[in-house]
């Protein structure tokens, strides 16, 4: 089975964390996390990431920059906010966005 | 012309854990249905049951507004601003997720069932500092009356959130009829039978139904049970 490689990208660090393990907790997905936007550009260019999760304490020009940026370096790139920062909601928003 | 959605009680989501047995209107964890992601900024609605002793572990939360409403026993709350509380029936307690909080929800009863709502509501203001409230209200008040138990004013009556809604809570006699008001244009109304049945709008809802009523200015309600319970959910429609 390919897994879905979701990439998480949030300013706390515990949230990161533990969006790391929720991620990862599910056979069909591979989860990869950052809180730092340029480690994240590396991580896209890289790495072949289906989906990108915009999670917690990104202010909006911030978001801004960091949508264009991953943009330009995936064009086809999909990006979602996350919302919650825990797993409630994750399953909903992967799914959704990935068209399930 | 109004708009309705209408959600039977037993088509919600339900997910049995043994120590936790969860309803979910919309899609929530693993329960996933396109059609029920949300109605309007109302993102969730759980109506969960945990058992004596029993509880969610410390888990994060960020960007949503969390508001509780315990139907039966008594909820412990921790959480990283340093909140140590017990919530119980006739309290309602609201948390700002913001930039980031760890709590924790545990069953404050070893022998008892603890019985809940809690509802997630998408903020207005993204990363906003964290917080914490809880209120005790005087459940007398709302006899035959929507008794109003959270607004977007800190002033206001009931807990404040970061959104434009407005929530309220009545027990109404058998045959009892009122209208409700729509408090901002753009706002449509969600109404969750907690108990007995109740015709709005034409449509009669049973216990744990829910109804979703947008564009238009007011409900008409009429209550079919002795002691309908019904909690109105009054929300922007755009996200």
């Amino acid at each position: 089975m390919k897994k879905l490689i979701i990439l998480y990208i949030g300013r706390n660090q515990e949230i990161t964390d533990t969006m790391n393990r929720l991620l990862n907790a599910r056979e069909e997905w591979e989860g990869i996390t950052t809180c730092l936007d340029e480690e994240a550009l590396v991580m896209v260019k890289d790495t072949p990431i289906n989906l990108v999760l915009l999670g917690n304490g990104i202010s909006a020009a911030a978001e801004k920059k960091l949508r264009a940026d991953l943009i330009r370096v995936r064009p086809a790139l999909k990006i979602i906010q996350h919302y919650g920062g825990g797993s409630g909601l994750l399953y909903s928003e992967i799914m959704a966005a990935m068209g399930s | 012309m109004a708009q309705f959605v209408l959600h039977k009680g037993n088509t919600r989501g339900h997910a049995n854990h043994g120590w936790l047995n969860a309803h979910h209107t919309f899609s929530f964890a693993n329960y996933h249905d396109p059609e029920r992601m949300h109605f309007g900024v109302l993102r969730v609605l759980n109506d969960d049951s945990i058992d004596g002793g029993m509880g969610f572990g410390t888990h994060p939360h960020d960007n949503m507004e969390i508001i509780t409403i315990p139907l039966e026993g008594a909820l412990a709350h921790k959480d990283s601003l340093g909140t140590s509380s017990v919530i119980q029936h006739g309290d309602i307690q609201v948390m700002s997720a913001g930039t980031g909080v760890q709590h924790s929800e545990f069953n404050a009863n070893a022998d008892q069932v603890v019985k809940l709502l809690q509802i997630w509501l998408f903020p207005n203001k993204k990363n906003v500092t964290p917080r914490y409230g809880q209120i005790t209200l005087d459940i007398a008040k709302r006899h035959n009356n929507f008794q109003q138990i959270l607004s977007p004013e800190p002033d206001d009556a009931g807990v404040w959130i970061h959104q434009n809604a407005w929530f309220s809570l009545g027990t109404f006699d058998e045959n009892f009829e009122t209208d409700y008001q729509i408090k901002k244009q753009g706002n449509g109304v969600y109404a969750f039978v907690i108990k007995g049945s109740v015709t709005i709008d034409g449509h009669e809802l049973s216990t744990r139904d829910g109804l979703g009523v947008w564009d238009t200015d007011k409900i008409s309600l009429k209550f079919n049970t002795p002691d309908t319970e019904v909690l109105l959910m009054d929300v922007p429609m755009e996200l």
